[in-house]
């Protein structure tokens, strides 16, 4: 009987012991990983931040007027289709292609825009009609992006002539400027990077 | 000072570079026949090329023009030797007015040195220029005119 007794009294005893072990790792450890867990959230939230300052120009006319969906390039704040019937087929290599009409700067006398490299951006580039995370999705995904890393896509989007283009963009063939994207430069570019440099997370939709 | 080759002859111009490539032909070196139709780059009335380039010069600051070849529609060939495009352009009788005749004559030239038997599909993607006369239909049947001599004549050469 009094063998019966001292098997549960022992149990008893052991599980005390392991929850105020337990009790006494968690107060121990408690403060650091709260801190961790309020740092995570507090990345994920610039990450957010960072990423729908950077999609406002991203989805902004002037740069979706040239990844269409449709093989047409748009023009203006409307994004109608680009005069003269112009399409994919008028691309490099055409008789009549963009340079044709559009040179390395803009044009402030015929209303022309222009920039080094102006062209249309390849079918799989396409962003005409897509949400922010499927641009984000297809920009990343090196079988889209012309295998660029991560790093290459933060330099694209933040060096070259033909993107920074879109904060000076000239005036059009009234002679009115073209609006530019909702988000200046500077802003843009340091969006751009601390999205790359926190992991280039796609938020949920 | 900007240098270019027109016409086969170099030239120097000391104007500001982004003055429109057009004026530079017309109103300085005195080559009339290309002409001034929208300025903005949409009816193609002053298409010459650049570097074998069919160009709206109008739109063209000269400054890209230096070191370049540029061919007006006075250098595409003489009258004792028309382009084949000029050749077909008289065969078919193609200008009304005529104003517009130049920029279309340079667009084609430039089409067939790429497409040596373009299709009416080709011929609307690329020859977009505009005629208020209307001669769209004389020109398709010149464009093709053209690229029928301009074939024989390279088998002849």
């Amino acid at each position: 009987m009094k063998k019966q007794l001292t098997i549960p009294i022992l149990l008893t005893l052991m599980l005390v012991s392991l929850s105020i072990a337990s009790y006494s790792e968690e107060r121990e450890e408690g403060p650091d990983s709260m801190a961790e867990s309020a740092s995570e959230t507090s990345e994920a939230n610039e990450s957010v931040i960072a990423f729908n300052k950077m999609m406002d120009v991203l989805t902004h006319q002037r740069c979706v007027n040239c990844h269409p969906s449709d093989h047409i390039p748009k023009q203006g704040e409307d994004s109608h289709a680009h005069r003269f019937d112009i399409t994919r087929a008028n691309s490099v290599g055409a008789a009549t292609n963009c340079n044709t009409c559009h040179q390395a700067s803009n044009n402030n006398i015929s209303g022309v825009p222009g920039a080094p490299e102006w062209s249309l951006a390849p079918h799989k580039m396409r962003w005409e009609g897509l949400s922010r995370a499927e641009i984000a999705k297809s920009m990343m995904n090196r079988k889209n992006n012309g295998d660029r890393s991560a790093e290459d896509i933060m330099h694209h989007l933040t060096e070259h002539e033909l993107v920074l283009w879109a904060w000076e963009p000239g005036v059009d063939a009234e002679g009115n400027p073209r609006e530019l994207p909702p988000v200046p430069v500077e802003e843009y570019i340091a969006a751009v990077k601390k999205w790359i440099e926190l992991g280039a997370q796609i938020p949920e939709e | 000072m900007i240098s270019f080759k027109i016409n086969g002859k170099p030239k120097m111009v000391d104007v500001d570079g982004d003055t429109p490539l057009l004026w530079v032909i017309r109103d300085i070196l005195d080559l009339k026949g290309t002409k001034f139709g929208c300025g903005k780059a949409a009816c193609g009335a002053c298409t010459i090329h650049v570097n074998g380039e069919a160009v709206r010069s109008c739109s063209y600051a000269v400054k890209y023009a230096d070191g370049k070849v540029v061919t007006t529609i006075e250098g595409l060939g003489t009258k004792e030797k028309p382009h084949p495009v000029q050749q077909a352009w008289i065969e078919e009788v193609v200008p009304q007015c005529g104003y517009c005749q130049p920029g279309f004559m340079m667009a084609t030239a430039a089409l067939l040195e790429k497409n040596q038997n373009p299709s009416d599909d080709d011929i609307d993607k690329n020859i977009i220029n505009i005629c208020r006369c209307g001669t769209y239909f004389r020109m398709r049947k010149a464009i093709k005119k053209a690229a029928e001599l301009k074939s024989n004549s390279l088998l002849n050469s």
